[in-house]
């Protein structure tokens, strides 16, 4: 029975970094350009060229490393990893190893029950990026060596996380927070995001960590949980037939639903990592700490917290805007123009957020301004327009980002508050609708809803609800 | 032709129109041609070497010149050269040609220097005596039966045999001195980073020196001068004051016993003790110990090779350089590349420091030899507390005939015994000709200083230069 086995996950993430150059040379870290184009002799490999480390990616390091609670060591060392592939140009990745730039820190996740949990982080280390490989342009194969030389923080965790889901919420955490640092763009399914899974059982209630494999090519989060399940399932029917694991890595199959040992060969590596003597110890002292503490963004969790006691959106709320920086920037953008937060919060969760999933865009490409929208939410407070001349109002100004109050003006939309013209419209409607009347005379409440669409419609939508409400039933009671 | 003294010389010959920088480096190739028996070039860059003769002689004319100009130098074939080419004497980078220049090449060329030609050398710098050229080895002018020593020996035999008026090598464990010792030169190894190492194609990264061979003391600290630097592209690189003419009447010299021991030869032994007694008179002169230089070799051989191994991996066949035709899949194609690309003594090193990196080695042989490294270092520490300079031989024996070695690497390693020491601690040393044995072969005086105490070197070879009338 699976309930007699636990599982132990640890993930190793890779996040490349927005830094504008790669991390030894000068040359561009921009994306798509034409194959072989962002190279120079130093990503190249050519003899005779040395590497020289970028500052940013120093700074960007110890910026995650200070954001989820790791030590920064003051001084940590450039190794060689040593293995041949044509993406490769060295013939070696320049990476750290013994004494990396951060250890031990953790990043706090919310299960399920609402409990918190701690996942340990191990270390964090500054690494450079592989060429790619490109297999599909006929019989050869072809190496595009742009991406050779980006720099990437590999974050390892110890083995804390217990099943698919804690993976799950850990790599959104994560994920997060270098949003928020705004050192990585995220994005699993481009790559600059990538997740390896270490994976064992053993029966619950045991110490002691069993064999454990490892699961690689994980392009998005959803796969991360599907192949973390697989693999658990895996070796738990494994050793329940009385079989072993073994010490492996599979590759995730996202089409199958399945993962496959990587072929022996390519796995047997012995790295024989080393100090690289083309570069010097990594020093970062107190002042340069400190200064690179100060400029960090204010932390999702903080800003969660925040939200709720700022502004006093529930706690559901905050969560949903915070999860991404853009959002919560948008979200205290909003703000600034109008103070009425839950409606707000309420527009920014159900309307923006559909646009921009419909559209499949980032907030940061939301066409209408968060002034825009402040006017939109204040004209409706101040009984301007109603909610739903509001909703039609939305999509109009959206695509162009125009001002709300222009718009309704132009458009004649402005609600009808007046009561005498109300009126009016409902003495019109009771004398055309006389059998209406007696239904809702002799007792039949729903006919009520009958007067108020035939009023809104009369004024095409216009009217103030709670005073077409309000009159309706002081003259039909009359 | 005409003959000058030193580089000052030459200057005020070509200021004066006395010479012609052009006749001058038509005599350089006409003689080149003459000795190609020597085989100390790869490469010469006739065309370009005459085309900046009549630049550069424009330029002194016209009063504005480099530190250097008209110096007409070699390049060791391991640094890059813009559009030229770059072997290393290896099969493996047969048709590479250099995309960028190295810097220390181009601040001689920017100092108006006029570049002749790349020399050859041991493969990658691998090796004592030349011999490991896939070009063939290099014979040494003062006996053609023997080796020009190396790796350096071709920039070594090129100046030995007035190919030119200085020349470039490289030194990772002797790679200058030892030849400089085998053919009548000074040689200078300077302090690790005093010389970017940005276009040196690498051996071994925390060992590889830059350096200088010239025939004077007034020519080598002007080369050094021009080569020294930080350079934004090496990382490893340090700025360094100027070298100075120093006053050294008050130094103190140490004499290291460990390095008068068994295996050095008596003829070097009995003219160093010769000179000593000169020196006697001039500076005081101490005995003093150095315990833990007899693992030089060792921890040299363990660190070099690992760097090595890890520094030829980008020789793989895939990019440039030789890629084997019989190449069926991935690994095919690297393991023949690279096995129909090296030659054997880079094999050998590959192979070793691959060992020693490995896991469950690593620590008995590469650590280890870190820390052994890290105790010659206090070591000389120690002694520099004491004093200015140490005095050894450069070598235990004289040159050694073509072929005497090849069979027996220990015994050529053994060759670096007195010159490694100064790599694995960083400090300059220089190797200074201080007469001939009974075979008219060069013997040759190794002092090292403290870092960035190249002054002091220079200036003692002067004063040796001054002061002792060569037997």
């Amino acid at each position: 029975m699976n309930t007699e086995f636990e599982s132990v996950i640890g993930l190793e993430v890779h996040a490349q970094l927005l830094t504008s150059t790669k991390i030894f040379c000068g040359c561009s870290t921009k994306f798509g350009n034409p194959p072989n184009s962002n190279v120079c002799p130093i990503c190249l490999g050519h003899p005779g060229t040395l590497p020289v480390l970028n500052k940013k990616v120093v700074e960007f390091a110890v910026m995650l490393g200070l954001a989820t609670n790791c030590s920064i060591n003051e001084r940590s060392i450039i190794a060689r990893k040593n293995y041949f592939y044509p993406d490769l140009p060295k013939g070696y990745q320049i990476s750290q190893f013994e004494e990396p730039i951060c250890e031990n820190g953790f990043i706090e996740i919310e299960l399920e029950d609402k409990s918190k949990k701690k996942i340990r982080i191990k270390r964090i280390h500054m690494e450079e990026d592989a060429g790619k490989l490109i297999h599909d342009q006929g019989d050869d194969t072809l190496v595009d060596l742009n991406r050779c030389g980006t720099p990437l923080l590999e974050i390892v965790t110890e083995p804390d996380i217990s099943n698919a889901k804690e993976a799950y919420s850990y790599l959104s955490s994560l994920k997060q927070i270098l949003t928020y640092l705004e050192i990585c763009d995220g994005n699993m399914e481009e790559g600059s995001l990538r997740c390896d899974a270490n994976i064992s059982i053993r029966p619950k209630g045991t110490i002691e960590l069993g064999t454990r494999t490892e699961v690689k090519n994980m392009n998005s989060f959803r796969n991360v949980e599907r192949a973390i399940d697989f693999e658990i399932e895996r070796q738990i029917e494994l050793v329940e037939e009385g079989g072993e694991v073994i010490q492996q890595t599979l590759l995730w199959n996202a089409d199958l639903n399945e993962a496959f040992p990587m072929r022996g060969k390519e796995e047997s590596h012995d790295y024989r990592y080393f100090p690289d003597p083309d570069l010097v110890p990594v020093v970062v002292d107190e002042i340069w700490k400190s200064e690179l503490e100060k400029r960090l963004p204010e932390l999702p969790q903080k800003r969660k917290v925040r939200f709720v006691t700022e502004y006093g959106i529930p706690e559901y709320d905050s969560e949903v805007l915070t999860s991404e920086k853009e959002i919560a920037d948008y979200f205290e953008e909003t703000v600034k123009t109008t103070k009425n937060y839950k409606s707000a919060s309420n527009w920014i969760m159900v309307d923006v957020l559909k646009v921009i999933k419909d559209e499949k865009i980032s907030i940061t490409d939301f066409k209408l301004s968060p002034e825009n929208l402040g006017k939109l939410i204040n004209l409706i407070n101040s009984n301007i327009i109603s909610g739903k001349i509001a909703k039609e109002v939305f999509p109009e100004i959206l695509k162009s980002n125009v001002d709300p109050e222009i718009i309704v003006k132009e458009k004649g939309l402005i609600q009808i508050s007046d009561t005498s013209e109300i009126e009016k419209a409902i003495d019109e409607i009771i004398s055309q609708n006389e059998k209406q009347v007696e239904e809702y005379k002799s007792g039949k409440d729903k006919v009520f809803g009958f007067f108020v669409g035939q009023v809104m419609r009369a004024t095409k939508g216009k009217a103030n609800p709670q005073i077409v409400n309000d009159l309706l039933k002081q003259k039909l009671s009359s | 032709m005409v003959l000058y003294r030193d580089h000052d010389e030459k200057l005020d010959l070509l200021k004066a129109g006395k010479l012609s920088l052009l006749e001058n480096v038509k005599e350089f190739l006409k003689r080149i041609d003459a000795n190609k028996d020597i085989n100390a070039f790869n490469f010469v860059f006739e065309k370009d070497a005459l085309e900046s003769a009549e630049i550069i002689q424009e330029k002194i004319k016209s009063g504005k010149f480099g530190k250097l100009a008209g110096m007409v130098i070699a390049i060791k074939d391991v640094l890059s050269i813009q559009n030229k080419p770059l072997t290393c004497s290896s099969k493996i980078l047969e048709n590479f040609h250099s995309v960028y220049t190295a810097t220390a090449v181009q601040k001689l060329i920017n100092e108006d220097a006029v570049i002749i030609g790349k020399t050859s050398c041991d493969e990658f710098a691998m090796g004592s005596s030349n011999e490991n050229s896939a070009f063939g080895p290099v014979k040494n002018p003062i006996d053609k039966t023997r080796v020009p020593g190396g790796s350096s020996g071709g920039s070594a035999a090129a100046l030995a045999a007035n190919l030119c008026d200085a020349s470039i090598g490289t030194d990772t464990g002797g790679s200058i001195r030892q030849p400089a010792a085998f053919t009548g030169l000074i040689g200078l190894k300077p302090t690790y980073g005093r010389v970017s190492r940005f276009g040196l194609t690498a051996y071994a990264s925390s060992f590889d020196s830059i350096g200088p061979f010239a025939k004077n003391s007034s020519d080598l600290p002007k080369i050094m001068d021009v080569l020294s630097g930080q350079d934004l592209n090496d990382s490893t690189s340090i700025s360094s004051s100027s070298i100075i003419d120093e006053d050294i009447s008050k130094i103190k010299i140490g004499v290291p016993k460990e390095f008068f021991a068994a295996g050095l030869d008596t003829e070097i032994k009995s003219r160093i003790d010769q000179i000593i007694s000169i020196l006697e008179k001039n500076f005081e002169i101490v005995e003093i110990e150095l315990p833990n230089t007899k693992y030089s070799i060792a921890a040299y051989y363990i660190l070099t090779t690992a760097e090595a191994s890890s520094n030829l991996s980008r020789y793989d066949g895939v990019r440039y350089g030789h890629r084997s035709k019989s190449n069926i899949n991935l690994q095919d194609l690297y393991e023949s590349s690279r096995s129909e690309g090296f030659g054997d003594e880079v094999k050998r090193r590959i192979m070793l420091g691959t060992y020693v990196l490995s896991a469950g080695y690593y620590d008995a042989y590469y650590r280890k030899a870190q820390k052994v490294r890290r105790i010659i270092k206090n070591d000389f520490e120690k002694a520099f507390d004491k004093v200015d300079l140490i005095l050894s031989p450069t070598t235990p024996t004289t040159a050694f005939k073509i072929g005497e070695k090849t069979d027996d690497p220990l015994s050529m390693y053994l060759n670096d015994i007195y010159t490694t020491p100064a790599n694995l601690v960083g400090i300059p040393a220089i190797s200074i000709p201080i007469g001939n044995d009974s075979n008219n072969l060069p013997i040759g005086l190794q002092f090292m200083a403290n870092i960035f105490e190249e002054s002091k070197l220079i200036a003692v070879s002067k004063f040796i230069e001054n002061n002792l009338v060569k037997k």
